[in-house]
């Protein structure tokens, strides 16, 4: 059971110092989760840290890839909007 | 709130603090802190002609998410705030403000502004501070919070000798806050709608009253939302000077579909300059207001208006070695000498150029004019060089300071950035509602375009004091009777 950072990751640090496994490094291309380390905060949290502060959509993901914070969720921009600028 | 050209007249012995010519904009203030804005070239308007001012990106982080913001944007041809090419360590940023201390010796202020929010970094903007409070005391620290976390940072900014705090304050409403914010970060949990704005409202409020409690001076930002803030701002305003806030700034909406941001990509509209003008105008009725902000990038260098940030990348800097005792000796003696030209007595030139014309005062019109500087408060810039112009208003009863206007608005990349004709026609549109257009020198295709679009080409007042030559300049056309037939500016704003 662990969290992901993916490609999306825009490096902004907000996510690692809340990471009560200190599982949360920095890294090139992107920060990364150490996952023998992470624990989805459960047993310190009702919601995983870094999914709650992480500002970018779809770069946080479970353990079967799905994202946390999906499309559309967290800038309410609507996901066909971004469709039709892409 | 539509001002009649008459009524401008009335208020040229306006007591007022807020209106005014520019000279004076600071006279009302207690005499400490003129002491403590007099070289702040994002807290004085006068200081902004000759000092000059860096930010350091070193917080990344954000606790909110703005409908003006998008945390993905990174781009070195871009100039709004949040934007940043390099995100630096605390060491990197000590480093690099020695290095434009050295280079630039008149920058007397260091900001942390982002691109994140400087207090949800605390120790990397508290390190940062402290280094640079060691290393080169003699310059001035602030900081641009949302406020969200500013309750619990307030008596550590005060500690550390951060005289100077900006808090953007959109709104005091929860109603208004949803419609503005998303979302906040708060006590572990991601909040949203009206409890988030309620959250941050509460934060904001309450970290205006602790700093001004301490002593700090707060300087309050507000982006204009034309249909969501702009009315609501008047309020604002009225607070936050109550809550002792010493100016406001009122900052017109950035939003273009291709930044990605929400209110880019849902279209919202942003202010013209004639609605933001009318907005700060009303507001100034309660409160002294800015008008020379450029809303520049988190990493910013050198006066307002120019960036020179790509001449000190850490790869350069990292190679460099200082002598700070020697660079402080050398700033103070440029310091010294710039603060001793400014103190010099002003000539009153705005009502000495007019007093010709007292038979015809009442029948010229308020009317804006735009002056191409690159600084120093002098007539001193290239039509084609211009990146932004200078307005002012010029009426019967003197010139005061209006704001500024871009011809680059927001340049989105290489590929758009145009020369030429283009720019010739960007430059027209930032001039927008001018008369006349002051400058050291123009060729004659600008020249051309510029009187066809009904604006008066000026470089006869070249190397001349800004509100001198607009002045002479105003007082030159209603002589030959050119502003009798103009439209006064309260047409265009209406």
């Amino acid at each position: 059971m662990a969290l992901k950072i993916v490609a999306a990751c825009v490096n902004c640090w907000a996510c690692e110092p809340l990471c009560p496994s200190k599982a949360i490094s920095a890294a090139v291309p992107h920060f990364v989760i150490d996952a023998k380390k992470c624990s989805e905060c459960d047993g310190d949290y009702a919601d995983a840290q870094c999914a709650s502060i992480c500002p970018i959509e779809c770069a946080i993901v479970d353990s079967a890839g799905v994202p946390l914070n999906p499309l559309g969720s967290l800038t309410n921009i609507p996901p066909e909007k971004l469709a039709a600028l892409a | 709130m539509a001002t009649t050209p008459i009524e401008i007249g009335k208020k040229s012995g306006c007591s007022a603090s807020s209106c005014g010519s520019t000279s004076d904009q600071m006279s009302h203030l207690p005499e400490y802190i003129r002491q403590k804005v007099f070289n702040h070239p994002c807290y004085s308007e006068q200081a902004h002609h000759h000092f000059a001012r860096m930010h350091v990106a070193v917080a990344p982080a954000c606790n909110i998410q703005c409908n003006y913001c998008n945390r993905k944007y990174d781009c070195a041809n871009e100039s709004r705030p949040g934007v940043v090419s390099e995100v630096l360590h605390p060491e990197q940023a000590i480093k690099k403000v020695i290095a434009v201390a050295a280079a630039i010796p008149q920058m007397t202020v260091v900001g942390i502004a982002g691109p994140g929010d400087p207090l949800a970094n605390p120790e990397r903007t508290f390190a940062t501070f402290r280094g640079i409070a060691e290393y080169a005391p003699d310059i001035k620290l602030c900081v641009s919070t949302n406020g969200l976390s500013l309750p619990q940072h307030a008596e550590e900014l005060s500690r550390h000798n951060i005289d100077h705090v900006t808090i953007t304050i959109n709104t005091l409403d929860e109603e208004i806050g949803a419609e503005i914010y998303p979302w906040v970060f708060w006590n572990n949990r991601r909040i949203r709608g009206r409890a988030a704005a309620r959250i941050l409202i509460e934060q904001q409020q309450r970290g205006l009253e602790m700093l001004t409690e301490r002593g700090v001076l707060v300087k309050v930002n507000s982006v204009m939302i034309p249909g969501v803030n702009d009315e609501h701002l008047k309020e604002v305003s009225r607070v936050v000077k109550s809550k002792g806030a010493f100016l406001h700034n009122v900052m017109p909406l950035i939003a273009e579909p291709e930044h990605g941001t929400y209110y880019g990509i849902m279209e919202q509209p942003s202010p013209t300059a004639q609605e933001l003008q009318s907005l700060q105008d009303a507001c100034a009725g309660d409160m002294n207001m800015m008008r020379h902000c450029r809303q520049c990038r988190a990493d910013a260098v050198g006066l307002l208006g120019e960036d020179r940030g790509a001449e000190f990348t850490m790869e350069k800097i990292e190679a460099m070695e200082f002598d700070y005792e020697e660079i402080r000796a050398r700033r103070a003696a440029v310091q010294a000498s710039i603060a001793e030209e400014m103190a010099k007595p002003k000539v009153q030139v705005a009502t000495v150029s007019l007093s010709s014309l007292k038979r015809r005062v009442a029948a010229t019109p308020a009317v804006l004019m735009a002056v191409a500087s690159k600084g120093g408060n002098v007539v001193n810039q290239h039509f084609g060089h211009a990146t932004e112009f200078l307005v002012y208003e010029a009426s019967a009863s003197g010139v005061r300071f209006i704001g500024t206007r871009r011809t680059d608005q927001y340049c989105v990349g290489s590929d758009h950035c145009d020369e030429g004709e283009d720019k010739l026609a960007h430059a027209i549109t930032a001039l927008d509602g001018c008369r006349a257009v002051l400058c050291a020198r123009i060729g004659i295709t600008p020249w051309e375009a510029l009187e066809a679009a009904g604006i008066k080409p000026d470089s006869d007042h070249a190397m001349e004091p800004i509100e001198e030559a607009v002045a002479a300049l105003y007082a030159a056309m209603a002589e030959a009777g050119e502003l009798e037939s103009a439209a006064s500016i309260d047409a265009s704003v209406a």
